[in-house]
């Protein structure tokens, strides 16, 4: 975001001036804490033993620090039936979100590009159409894709999912390349036409080098929607194909045996550390990603 | 010869028509698994389809069940509180937090990295996580007690009245951040010498704000309010998450509605019914937004 260079509204001078800056950094902490506390409190509940969890508060420090949950929330916690704990479904995740990033990635490119520099007649009205998609509610989807998958025979499995995230996750692919690339001039590609370039020579030799921020914005997006999916996941899986986030789901509200907070805990982190990881790598363009989602770039 | 000047021809037409050669099997994959999906669901909404799909034409009869079950309202109910609590809390936090932002910060940086990482956790992640802050247990009612307030009572995750409140505490957790980033970015697009104009004319800093830049702000308004309310009427991951639903089908909304009518009890019509509602409720809020963005992006 750009900074402004004058000053802002609220000059310190005097101390009246003084004491409303104390009180804006007071307020801007305190939300510090609102937004760190969980984060906190997952952590610090997941490097616990159980019987300190239930001796003391849940906003205190550990006493002494176990990894034990850890490990069980890994390879030993029980899924349902299944108890090889997460990582097998972390498995499926991977497997299910890199495929589906990159294609609908790709796709979305091409789709854009073809899309804001070769105009053609109802070029507008297919984006529009195409965008909408974006924000069905994918209710109105469920019933017939699970069928379609069925007679596809990808029901209940990872492929059927890169499927689906592929298909849906393409209209917002297009959305934010076409957002790119409506602000990058004509003119070069104009003397690339003129120069005898094609729509595929151009598209690679011109386009897609320099759209490199359009697509580190979209594979990061694409990349959080898809890990972080829940409704494809419970709706179109069934058991050891599961991505990892139902499989948290699963971990947490298995009611059998002793309620394992610290496992519990355990298990969410694994389930947000990759997104989270790319968050704070990339933050900046996870961001715009999210402001794309506005629509407008 | 001919075949020569056959295969150049070809050539150039294939090459001309390559864009829409290219745009037309995925505009047909969006025809096909959107459209296509959801005349499928429409119809079915107008069968007598219960555990099977069945095609025979039904007219509006499981549009009257739905209207009939008590369940439905409950959602609905729950949508409208969540929604409005959801909506208003977020964009409250969000403008005040944009705006404390914008006076010159310098871990501004960092600060905004905080407020906006949980965006990138799952529905699922924070859910988990607020179910164990708010279990009645062992999470903030005990540490009250444990302070020394014996008799405090705090089990809204567990109280059907109340229980649809600590959806609306995660998913503010969750999402005001993203209320204040939209709204850092519109103040940053205020133009400097319309606040200094204002400075200079004595105006101080809380007449600035709600006389001129808030105003100003009207599009990022509408446009946040959108995007959190298309959040809300999607909300399915986290109400799993955090209450599954319950206790009974208290917090039940819309999204989860329609999954338990397909997937649990198997009533696909009432199903159908239910996901076209959701759909026609977020057309007429979607569908004029995009008109309006893509008018003015429209080269």
């Amino acid at each position: 975001m750009r900074r402004r260079r004058t000053s802002g509204i609220v000059r310190p001078s005097g101390p009246g001036a003084v004491m409303l800056r104390g009180l804006l950094f007071a307020v801007l902490a305190l939300f510090c804490l609102y937004y760190l506390v969980p984060l906190f409190v997952m952590v610090a509940t997941s490097l616990k033993s159980l019987e300190e969890i239930r001796a003391g508060s849940f906003l205190s420090l550990p006493r002494e620090i176990t990894f034990d949950a850890w490990g069980k929330a890994w390879n030993a916690a029980c899924v349902g039936v299944r108890c090889d704990g997460l990582e097998p479904y972390v498995w499926n995740s991977v497997l299910m979100t890199v495929p589906a990033v990159a294609i609908s990635t790709i796709l979305g490119a091409l789709n854009g590009y073809a899309l804001t520099k070769w105009r053609f007649p109802g070029a507008d009205i297919i984006f529009a159409l195409i965008l909408f998609g974006a924000f069905i509610p994918f209710q109105v989807i469920l019933l017939p894709m699970a069928r379609t998958l069925g007679q596809l025979g990808l029901a209940g499995s990872v492929p059927g999912l890169i499927l689906v995230h592929t298909v849906y996750g393409l209209a917002f692919t297009t959305l934010f390349f076409r957002n790119f690339f409506i602000g990058v001039s004509d003119g070069i590609l104009q003397a690339a036409k003129v120069d005898g370039a094609g729509f595929f020579g151009i598209f690679f030799g011109i386009v897609l080098p320099m759209s490199l921020p359009a697509i580190v914005v979209t594979v990061i997006w694409q990349f959080t929607q898809i890990w972080n999916d829940f409704l494809f996941g419970v709706a179109f899986t069934v058991g050891d194909s599961n991505p990892v986030t139902v499989a948290l789901n699963n971990v947490v509200n298995t009611s059998t045996g002793v309620k394992e907070y610290n496992v519990d805990m355990a298990a969410a982190i694994i389930a947000g550390l990759p997104t989270l990881l790319v968050y704070v790598v990339a933050g900046a363009y996870f961001v715009r990603g999210l402001s794309a989602g506005a629509v407008k770039g | 010869m001919q075949r020569a000047v056959f295969l150049k021809s070809l050539r150039q037409g294939v090459e001309r028509r390559l864009p829409l050669i290219v745009v037309s099997p995925l505009f047909a994959l969006s025809l096909f698994f959107v459209y296509g999906f959801i005349a499928w669901t429409a119809y079915i909404s107008l069968t007598k389809s219960g555990v099977m799909p069945v095609y025979t034409f039904d007219g509006l009869a499981q549009y009257e069940r739905l209207w009939a079950t008590p369940r439905w309202y409950v959602a609905l109910k729950n949508l409208f509180i969540f929604s409005s609590l959801f909506i208003g809390i977020s964009m409250a936090i969000g403008i005040l937090l944009a705006i404390l932002l914008d006076q010159r910060i310098r871990i501004e940086g960092m600060i905004r990295t905080i407020y906006l990482y949980p965006m990138a956790l799952s529905f699922i992640v924070t859910g988990t996580v607020w179910k164990w802050i708010l279990n009645p247990g062992l999470g903030i009612e005990r540490l009250m007690r444990q302070a020394g307030f014996e008799n405090f009572t705090f089990d809204w995750l567990v109280n059907s009245d109340f229980a649809i409140y600590t959806v609306v505490i995660a998913a503010v957790w969750q999402s005001s951040g993203y209320a204040m980033a939209l709204f850092l970015a519109g103040l940053r697009s205020v133009d400097d010498e319309i606040l200094k104009a204002a400075a200079i004319d004595g105006a101080g800093p809380w007449l600035v704000y709600s006389g001129i830049v808030l105003p100003m702000l009207r599009p990022v308004f509408l446009s946040t309010v959108i995007i959190l309310a298309h959040l809300a009427i999607k909300s399915f991951d986290l109400v799993v998450a955090l209450t599954g639903g319950g206790p009974g089908y208290a917090t039940d909304m819309p999204a989860t509605f329609m999954y338990a009518f397909a997937f649990q009890r198997s009533e696909l019509g009432v199903a159908a019914a239910s996901a076209v509602m959701m759909l026609m409720t977020v057309s007429a809020i979607i569908v004029p937004y995009l008109y309006s963005e893509l008018r003015g992006t429209r080269k």
